[in-house]
């Protein structure tokens, strides 16, 4: 977590666990955000991220461990803790008979904004959001895209400290679903972000760090840098028309290993002190081998996702 | 931040018809009923001039068209009431006042104190009607008073009883045919029990009514009504914290 008191710590979660009935749907999960930082919530259907985050908004209450929201305890002081929360559920809870305007005007005056700063509050989440031409309209008569966007603005129009956005993207075209990563992105500037999603570019293009969750556990947490210096670089992928066979790859200086992934193309596990591009070029051209291709595996999020959570299925 | 919500309630309520056809159609019973003993009056008048004491026009039309109402708004309240949190639930929006900085308590108040409103508005019209005699007559203000207050009364008690099923169930109809079935059923233990202070009486809403309707304002029966409404709105408190600790 680098040196303590660098930046100020606005998430806090100590061994949460939750229990529905015989079932543990969240187990010991315990992580720290700081304040600017996007944290990622990875994991399949049913891993706990929904309730994680409803445990961390207030609107569960943990069977065992606790929630500290930027120094105030979540249980113990519920209305001071949820004053710093902005949180889209994963159905966005919104009053289809009300109007975008009004709709924004009582989540500000539900976050205890006064009278004097609300316009301007509602007026500035709606610039963000891109709502600013659909104020007046009904919530009711709005594209899914437009709901998710009044979704997203009632829970920063209050300016929190910790917005928590549960698969903020989903039901999006690709042209919003950018638009909503750049809001995050710029949202994650001066605040922290807890997001939860499936779509694992989203989490490399958005998000600092990463969490992925499986069988309500924490199986992995790290940043994304982190995770691009240690998977990014190691593993290269390489199509070869005519290929040798594979011993003679692992022969190569700075070539650890050799994984088959189809006929042509090879997965590379390479040395990240020696690197083995050059000498596999020349052995390539010398062996006529047909190389077609060379390049670093880009999916390295998806391979730690898969192989975390269907490994220990079939385990 | 209780206002906040009970405006966020007669708003919703008012954005959808339901409000103006109930508000509408209730307004048209209560004028008929209204208009059948003012007829009816009218008719006996002339022998009524002959008593020595006469019962005057409040007790033979005011009060029995208050009793009425409280019948009417007894069907009318479950149709309003079944909304509060089944609708929410539903829609799954209670998470926007479930996240907001508010205690569970001041969301069953708002909920509460918006819905009771609104029967008000109800209430302040049969008011109205009462007080349209005043062209050909001279009112009993006090009886008028006391039937006022035991129609408000009521009207919240219906709320809060509405409000507690409302929170119980996700489904709409369920929430009013259970709010309309329990109100049924205090109404009538107090009308079908032979002995007027069988213990089963205390629970029904009818007998309690019945004083206000009389033109007493009895201060155990305003106990007994505010007992009665802050029961509801405690239980539906506990039923909805039962709901962030067991899921």
């Amino acid at each position: 977590m680098g040196d303590p008191g660098a930046s100020e710590i606005t998430v806090s979660a100590e061994a949460l666990s939750r229990n529905f009935g015989p079932l543990a749907a969240v187990r010991e999960v315990s992580f720290q955000l700081k304040r600017g930082e996007v944290l990622g919530f990875l994991g399949p259907n049913g891993a706990g991220k929904t309730t994680t985050m409803q445990m961390l908004t207030g609107n569960l209450a943990p069977s065992s461990g606790g929630v500290t929201i930027c120094g105030v305890d979540l249980l113990e002081q519920p209305v001071q803790a949820k004053a710093r929360i902005g949180y889209l559920p994963e159905t966005p809870p919104l009053y289809r008979e009300l109007s975008v305007d009004e709709y924004l005007q009582l989540a500000a005056k539900l976050h205890r904004i006064d009278r004097p700063r609300r316009a301007q509050a509602v007026a500035e989440a709606k610039r963000r959001c891109g709502l600013a031409d659909v104020g007046p309209r009904l919530i009711g008569t709005l594209s899914k895209g437009y709901q998710q966007r009044v979704g997203i603005a009632q829970a920063i129009v209050h300016e929190p400290d910790v917005v928590i956005l549960d698969e903020p993207t989903i039901g999006l075209d690709p042209n919003q679903m950018r638009e909503i990563r750049q809001l995050i992105r710029e949202i994650g500037g001066s605040r922290s972000v807890i997001l939860s999603t499936h779509i694992l570019p989203e989490v490399e293009t958005v998000c600092d760090r990463v969490q992925i969750m499986h069988q309500g556990g924490m199986v992995y947490s790290d940043t994304i840098a982190a995770l691009k210096r240690f998977h990014g670089g190691v593993t290269i992928e390489i199509g070869l028309r005519a290929p040798p066979a594979p011993e003679r790859l692992a022969e190569i200086t700075g070539v650890l290993a050799v994984e088959r992934a189809s006929e042509t193309v090879f997965r590379i596990q390479r040395d990240p002190e020696r690197d083995p591009t050059d000498a596999l070029v020349e052995q390539a051209v010398a062996g006529r081998w047909g190389l077609y291709r060379l390049a670093p595996a880009q999916t390295s999020l998806e391979d730690v996702f898969v192989k975390l959570t269907r490994g220990e299925d079939e385990a | 931040m209780i206002g906040t919500i009970a405006a966020k309630e007669l708003k919703a309520l008012f954005a959808s018809p339901l409000a103006w056809v109930t508000l509408g159609l209730l307004q048209a019973v209560l004028a008929w009923l209204f208009l059948a003993r003012l007829d009816a009056f009218l008719a006996v008048q002339p022998r009524l001039a002959q008593l020595a004491n006469p019962p005057g026009i409040t007790e033979l039309i005011v009060a029995p068209m208050f009793g009425t109402a409280a019948l009417v708004l007894l069907m009318a309240a479950p149709m309003l009431s079944m909304r509060l949190f089944a609708d929410e639930r539903r829609n799954q929006t209670l998470t926007l006042l479930m996240s907001a900085p508010l205690t569970m308590r001041q969301i069953v108040l708002g909920k509460f104190l918006g819905l009771t409103a609104f029967l008000w508005i109800i209430v302040a019209a049969c008011v109205l009607l009462a007080l349209s005699l005043l062209a050909g007559g001279n009112l009993d203000y006090g009886l008028l008073a006391a039937n006022c207050a035991g129609l408000a009364l009521l009207c919240a008690a219906y709320a809060a009883l509405g409000l507690f099923i409302s929170s119980l169930t996700s489904h709409l109809v369920v929430a009013a045919i259970g709010t309309l079935a329990a109100l049924l059923g205090s109404w009538l233990i107090g009308i079908n029990v032979a002995e007027r202070d069988a213990p089963l009486t205390l629970l029904s809403l009818a007998r309690h009514f019945e004083s206000f309707n009389k033109g007493v304002i009895d201060s155990a029966d305003v106990v007994w009504f505010a007992l009665f409404i802050a029961t509801f709105l405690a239980l539906a408190v506990r039923r909805l914290d039962r709901d962030r600790l067991f899921g």
